[in-house]
């Protein structure tokens, strides 16, 4: 069973390799991406029951012990990553497959997309099963090299001037994890995550939290918490609509997970709650605020992303076995959801031929699937009951009000209209695009028209953008898995219960990866290094 | 913890001179300031490895004396991943260069390459490899010393090579002018 555990990195590396030799025969490369993207979702499903069943995984690479050797970990909050990622990323996968499809082949991403998607997968996996933090910023350089190549696809002006701010604003965060990593050596002697764990608390309480505070903004820019969110708006929509869906919904959440893996494990007594409370607090109000001004659907979806990673930070700043639970579990929602909305936002961009509310309308008679998928999608980001954003939501709320400090009532409130406000710039959207008469919109061209081109077999005209059944259909699957999470949220939210159980103490963390006890492991720095400087 | 002093200065100011010439416009500024900074990054770990000592090889040498080997592990896999991000930032910079010259036109161009099929590809290699048998030819002949006659035939031979190569290279570089 520990034999799956490293599998599911280099699955999609090894299919990365073949797909990247097969770059002429795109439908080998097709067929290779798509397999070893369905085997990474088998392969973490059985993780997860196998995980649940028998507790968490172990893998000592080489059979080097854990604070020599490179150690693999897989917990429930690994595995559920793990899953939901690896499913997003197919339905993704599928989608673009649709897109290349009907674009045909000269329009259609070139052949280092499937290579670069599956390093994707790879890097992200890495990031979720690392057992240490070395790993983890190793997977993470993966998954943005990689984005950074997706960002840029084809290199045209826009993608170019937008992939430049992203790259360098991921590197200088990069850099901040690195130089963490290596204070977190300085005073630990170690980077594995579990015996970092375990002598955290020996240190001086003024280098925790010089170290805590440097994860969190290295952890913050790439969850694009407030005030470090400014680049995500601006890079994410320009970006074919598959890459733009991938991101939104993954990439910010890796950052999320090592947040609530490095906060939970290395500093369980939860010191940054206050800080974490009022940038989460921020983090909804601005990003929803910057939602309602916008007049484009894939910037509008980009603000409300940053926005909602709000509650998440918000059930991590509350801390306790519940509100992690139910933070896991919005998550999750999250990560469907936005996955879904961005999809369906690339369907309208087909359909409609923009994004941009100003220019699209009368929608709903053309294309009423889209609609349906639209609506649906922005209900449950709104948070209406009965969908799974509610359950998260009022799950959240509710250990909040366990919990009952002052500042926990005002996020309560804020966490409330910021649910309004996304219901209320989602509805406007739908609005505008799906339901207005094309009659109301001023000087209306069909921007359909551009699309138009002379065929070059057949002598007609040919309409260059349409939408293929593939693509519909991967969007309908996401959109059906968020119901299903929303039919399911009972026996969800019991797993995810599980994992914060596993979490919320670090001792069961520490206990995996240690099964003999730390007491063998020379004490070789703990807390010599920085005595130097106090005397 | 003992560390040399003149390695935490050096760090400080590569990091101080990074962060500033990071916040400059031009873009090759900026890629000048991520290597800096990374560096910094790297002498940062090195630091934190603690006194220096000898190797860390098991045979021969006492574990007291030995220096710290993670650290220099983390710095080694640090400094490969700047390596290929530095490439790539390099491959960008040119690409907005490039789009910067040609303005709007830059959108529309293809690909340099794009309108080459794999035919033309190999024609471009079999070519410059016929420019590189002249050349060794005419090397060869003149080594030989067949004397003042061939002088005249090598000349021509080279200049043939010569514009030969020249035509195979602007062939490949300015593909999408070609009327092929």
């Amino acid at each position: 069973m520990t034999a799956l555990v490293p599998l599911i990195v280099c699955l999609p590396l090894l299919g990365a390799a073949i797909a990247l030799m097969l770059g002429q025969r795109r439908r080998l490369q097709v067929l290779v991406s798509v397999l070893s993207l369905t085997a990474a979702t088998v392969l973490s499903a059985v993780l997860l029951v196998q995980v649940d069943r028998f507790g968490p995984a172990v893998v000592q690479i080489g059979n080097w012990e854990a604070p020599w050797g490179i150690v693999l970990v897989v917990d429930r909050l690994s595995a559920i990553m793990l899953l939901i990622s690896a499913l997003m990323l197919l339905g993704v996968l599928l989608f673009a497959v649709g897109q290349g499809i009907v674009d045909g082949d000269t329009e259609a991403p070139v052949s280092i997309f499937h290579p670069t998607y599956l390093v994707l997968a790879a890097g992200l996996f890495n990031a979720f099963v690392a057992g240490d933090l070395f790993s983890m910023y190793v997977g993470f350089e993966m998954l943005l090299s990689a984005s950074y190549v997706l960002l840029t696809l084809g290199g045209t002006g826009a993608r170019i001037r937008v992939g430049i701010t992203y790259i360098i604003v991921s590197l200088v965060s990069s850099l901040l994890f690195l130089s963490a990593i290596a204070l977190i050596y300085g005073a630990t002697g170690t980077v594995t995550l579990a015996l970092i764990a375990e002598r955290m608390p020996d240190l001086p309480a003024d280098i925790q939290l010089i170290l805590g505070l440097l994860l969190l903004i290295a952890f913050g820019v790439k969850a694009a918490v407030f005030p470090m969110s400014f680049w995500l708006p601006d890079s994410y929509p320009t970006a074919p609509a598959p890459v733009t869906a991938v991101f939104a919904g993954l990439l910010t959440k890796v950052g999320v997970y090592a947040i609530l893996r490095t906060q939970t494990l290395f500093f369980p007594d939860n010191q940054f709650s206050m800080p974490l409370m009022i940038v989460a607090g921020l983090t909804l109000l601005v990003g929803i605020l910057g939602a309602l001004a916008q007049a484009d659907i894939k910037r509008l979806l980009s603000f409300t992303l940053v926005s909602h990673i709000g509650y998440m930070l918000f059930g991590i700043a509350i801390g306790t076995p519940l509100a992690i639970a139910a933070t896991i579990f919005y998550v999750v929602h999250h990560i469907t959801v936005q996955t879904t909305l961005f999809l369906a936002a690339g369907l309208i961009d087909r359909v409609g031929g923009t994004t941009s509310l100003s220019r699209l309308g009368g929608l709903l008679g053309s294309a009423p699937l889209v609609a349906i998928l639209f609506f649906l999608g922005a209900l449950n980001l709104g948070g209406i009951p009965p969908f799974s954003g509610f359950l998260g939501k009022i799950a959240l709320f509710q250990a909040g009000t366990i919990v009952g400090d002052p500042i926990i009532y005002v996020l309560i409130g804020v966490g409330a209209l910021t649910s309004l406000l996304t219901l209320y710039a989602l509805a406007r959207a739908w609005n505008m695009a799906f339901w207005r008469p094309k009659k109301q919109i001023k000087n209306y061209s069909s921007t359909m028209s551009a699309s138009l081109v002379e065929d070059p077999q057949d002598e007609g005209i040919v309409l260059k953008k349409t939408i293929s059944p593939l693509m519909v259909g991967a969007t309908t699957a996401m959109l059906v898995l968020t119901l299903g999470l929303t039919v399911f949220a009972g026996p969800i939210f019991d797993l995810t219960t599980r994992a914060a159980g596993n979490i919320s103490s670090p001792s069961t963390y520490i206990d995996a990866v240690f099964p003999n006890g730390t007491g063998s492991i020379g004490q070789r720095n703990v807390g010599t290094n920085f005595e130097g400087g106090s005397k | 913890m003992s560390a040399s002093l003149t390695l935490v200065i050096l760090m400080a100011v590569m990091y101080a001179a990074g962060v500033y010439v990071m916040l400059e416009r031009s873009l090759t500024r900026v890629l000048i300031g991520f290597l800096l900074v990374g560096n910094a990054t790297n002498l940062l770990i090195f630091i934190m490895s603690g006194r220096p000592g000898s190797s860390p090889i098991v045979t021969g040498t006492s574990v007291d004396d030995m220096v710290d080997p993670i650290p220099q592990v983390l710095m080694l896999t640090a400094i490969v991943i700047n390596f290929g991000i530095t490439a790539l930032l390099l491959a960008l910079i040119y690409r907005s260069w490039w789009l910067a010259q040609l303005g709007d036109e830059g959108d529309t161009l293809t690909d340099e390459h794009a309108a080459e099929s794999a035919d033309q590809a190999d024609n471009a290699f079999r070519s410059s490899s016929d420019d590189d048998d002249a050349v060794a030819e005419s090397i060869d002949e003149f080594e030989r010393g067949d004397g003042a006659t061939s002088d005249e035939d090598t000349d021509t031979q080279k200049t043939d090579a010569a514009g030969r190569a020249a035509a195979s290279t602007s062939a490949a570089s300015f593909g999408e002018e070609d009327p092929r």
